[in-house]
């Protein structure tokens, strides 16, 4: 009699439970912006009305840990369904790994992306698109434009015109530049802003690539050079200045010029609403040059491989695909979003960011020399740290540079 | 069943808990990382069986062996400078505390207190305070010593120190009241039996006190240099996993951790020679321990 009744509860308790577990596919998505979160769960919202049955629950993890945590989360085979991955080396290191599935099948949208956009999210081993691409980043100076008003400063189109208003605006009691030398990684972005438009921009990533010439290449070194007649405008004891304190100088009107990425942005208005600044290409040696930027592929969006819910995933990297998304990433993040066609006219400083991009070149350690460790980037942040402290010189750098990559890299290596 | 048997039981019982908990978490990762140290792996997943080739990368090959070796010079001036500074700075604080000098209970208090605080918040205020503009290089113009502002941690050369010194500050309270305790616990009647022999304090104190609290400072010295091979939170916080500014303050923690997981801005991940490094720790911090304890309880005198 016991038994029968606990059967019953079981039955009944099972035939509750399957119907509402049949329909509702709970989707989990990963993001390492966790001051994004609760947009993406605004913009997510939307895509769960277009698709009823499908739910998005956003999780952020911290920037610095995010590797860490999702490459052990994908290894023990609890990952997420959708996550957010880096791009170039970052994405091989996942995809390689047997992580991520291959999106030509589910993502037919990704044919009209930009090339460019892409490039960050195919395998350089099997040429395989493993990432819907979300954003561009670009490097140039932004300056502040109540400043270069005051000061009777006009944007500068050659290397002097830049050192004249960095003069300018030094004597009159700014910090000229904002940038400091404390974290290696900026000073890295500070050379992709500065170095292009004197090392021959893509003529010589192309060289460099291919193995034709070598970092220690005349141009590069020049080009590294000039970083060094920024010194006389960055902030006093510049190396003990870190990425926090170039924001603030920046965002507190204390600095008129900061050498950066696009990706600041959002944090600037956000910090300083009333704060007025403009941006410009890094300077050329000549007149009527065109200016090049570095530009790369900030990340993409991944499905993991071994998700049990691969249609639902599809169908959400098709909504991040779309113009939803793109518009989300323009208006909402501020960031130059890489889904085709998106309006961007709302947005001047987007359009203009977007515009710089006519003459880009690869961001050229990130691109392609981000695979293999020591990476291009860790040998030219910890020696340009060096370099700029005045330890060492441009040649010295270059031939770091050149011989931590050659320990790998074979186009190096028959030379 | 017998009582003895269910002695063992019940012993076993109570133990149990503690021992899986100890051979989980600290055991098994440690042979696990032996383990892996023995393959080649491609990104995340394991590949062949290849000896002890991570090793011998890490000590011979280009560009590991120069890391490694500027990060173990780092680790051996955490040791040394902590040993010098950090634990005879503890011994003579202890020292003065137990003289029972005006106001002790208070200095007691005060020099314990940054012990208890986080490693992190420790590291993140100084940090501040060691910035350009930050309350040391404003506290050396304030007393007319402007020619020594510098950016402390910005700068190669001093940048480690600047590390070492905060850590100095945060942990001096330990050994200080460590040995204050054992200095408080040396027999009353040997010191008298020495005063009355006529010994100044200086020669009561390297003939007296000191033979008779080599425990405690063993156990300081062990702590020390497993502390000082270990570090990592420290410049993890003020530094940067990059051991930046060029690799200057670089230790094996911060270099595990980089070639085992990748730091964020440079990508690719070396666990095999991650696990290498990891292993090389562990061993060196078990043998450098090992010979301290024996070399030093060998001077260790019973009363």
């Amino acid at each position: 009699m016991k038994k029968a009744r606990w059967f019953l509860i079981l039955t009944i308790g099972i035939f509750l439970v399957f119907p509402l577990a049949a329909q509702r596919t709970e989707l989990s998505f990963w993001t390492w912006r966790t001051e994004d979160v609760e947009k993406y769960e605004k913009l997510l919202q939307s895509f769960e009305k277009q698709n009823p049955g499908i739910t998005v629950k956003v999780t952020g993890i911290k920037n610095t840990e995010y590797n860490t945590v999702l490459s052990a989360a994908l290894s023990g085979g609890s990952g997420p369904d959708v996550f957010m991955s880096r791009s170039y080396g970052g994405l091989e290191t996942f995809a390689q790994s047997g992580f991520m599935e291959s999106l030509e099948k589910w993502v037919p949208e990704l044919k009209n992306f930009d090339k460019v956009a892409m490039k960050g999210a195919i395998s350089v081993k099997d040429g395989k698109i493993y990432g819907v691409p979300f954003a561009t980043q670009t490097l140039f100076v932004f300056y502040n434009k109540k400043i270069y008003k005051e000061l009777g400063l006009k944007v500068p189109e050659t290397w002097d015109e830049f050192l004249a208003n960095c003069a300018v605006a030094k004597k009159a009691g700014y910090q000229a530049l904002a940038n400091g030398g404390k974290d290696g990684w900026y000073l890295e972005v500070m050379m992709g802003a500065i170095c292009p438009n004197f090392y021959g921009s893509n003529d010589f990533f192309d060289a460099v690539v291919a193995g034709k010439t070598t970092f220690q290449d005349s141009r590069f070194v020049s080009a590294i050079n000039r970083l060094k007649e920024l010194t006389p405008y960055m902030p006093d004891m510049y190396m003990g200045v870190s990425y926090t304190d170039m924001q603030s100088a920046f965002i507190n009107e204390t600095a008129a010029q900061f050498i950066g990425g696009s990706f600041e942005a959002g944090y600037f208005s956000s910090q300083n609403p009333q704060l007025e600044f403009d941006i410009f290409p890094g300077p050329t040696v000549k007149k009527g040059e065109p200016h090049y930027v570095s530009v790369y592929a900030d990340g993409n969006f991944s499905m993991n491989a071994t998700s049990k819910h691969k249609e639902a995933a599809a169908k959400l990297l098709r909504f991040f695909a779309g113009k939803e998304t793109g518009e989300f990433f323009i208006h909402d993040l501020q960031q130059v979003s890489t889904v085709p066609g998106v309006d961007t006219s709302a947005s001047p400083y987007i359009s203009k960011v977007l515009a710089l991009q006519k003459y880009s070149t690869p961001y050229i350690f990130l691109v392609g020399f981000r695979y293999n460790q020591p990476t291009g980037s860790t040998l030219i942040q910890s020696a340009l740290q060096g370099f700029m402290a005045g330890k060492i010189d441009a040649a010295e750098v270059c031939r770091q540079v050149q011989e931590g990559i050659a320990t790998y890299y074979e186009p190096f290596r028959k030379k | 069943m017998n009582k003895r048997t269910s002695e063992t039981l019940w012993i076993s019982f109570f133990i149990a808990p503690a021992l899986i908990i100890v051979c989980v978490i600290i055991i098994l990762p440690l042979f696990m990382s032996l383990f892996n140290s023995l393959f080649l792996w491609d990104q995340l997943i394991r590949q062949n069986f290849v000896g002890f080739q991570n090793f011998k990368k890490i000590f011979f090959t280009e560009p590991y062996h120069t890391r490694f070796a500027n990060a173990m010079g780092n680790n051996l001036r955490w040791l040394v400078l902590t040993m010098i500074v950090q634990n005879v700075g503890g011994l003579f604080i202890g020292y003065f505390l137990s003289r029972r000098i005006w106001g002790h209970e208070f200095y007691k208090r005060i020099i314990f207190i940054p012990v208890l605080f986080s490693i992190v918040a420790v590291s993140f205020l100084w940090s501040l305070y060691l910035r350009p503009n930050g309350l040391v290089n404003a506290f050396l113009k304030l007393i007319g010593l402007p020619q020594f502002m510098r950016p402390w941690l910005g700068d190669e050369s001093i940048a480690t120190y600047s590390i070492i010194f905060v850590n100095i500050w945060r942990w001096i309270g330990f050994p200080s009241l460590v040995f204050l305790a054992a200095i408080d616990n040396v027999p009353m009647d040997c010191l008298e039996a020495a005063c009355l022999d006529g010994a100044s304090d200086t020669r009561v104190f390297f003939k007296v006190i000191l033979p008779l609290i080599v425990p405690s400072i063993v156990i300081i010295t062990v702590l020390t240099i497993i502390g000082s091979l270990n570090v990592f939170e420290q410049i993890y916080t003020m530094a940067g996993l990059d051991g930046s500014p060029n690799f200057s303050t670089d230790t094996i923690g911060t270099l595990f951790y980089r070639t085992a997981f990748g730091s964020v801005d440079s990508g690719k991940p070396e666990i095999g020679i991650g696990s290498a490094i990891g292993v090389i720790i562990y061993l060196l911090t078990f043998v450098v321990s090992l010979i301290s304890i024996v070399t030093l309880g060998k001077k260790e005198v019973e009363l």
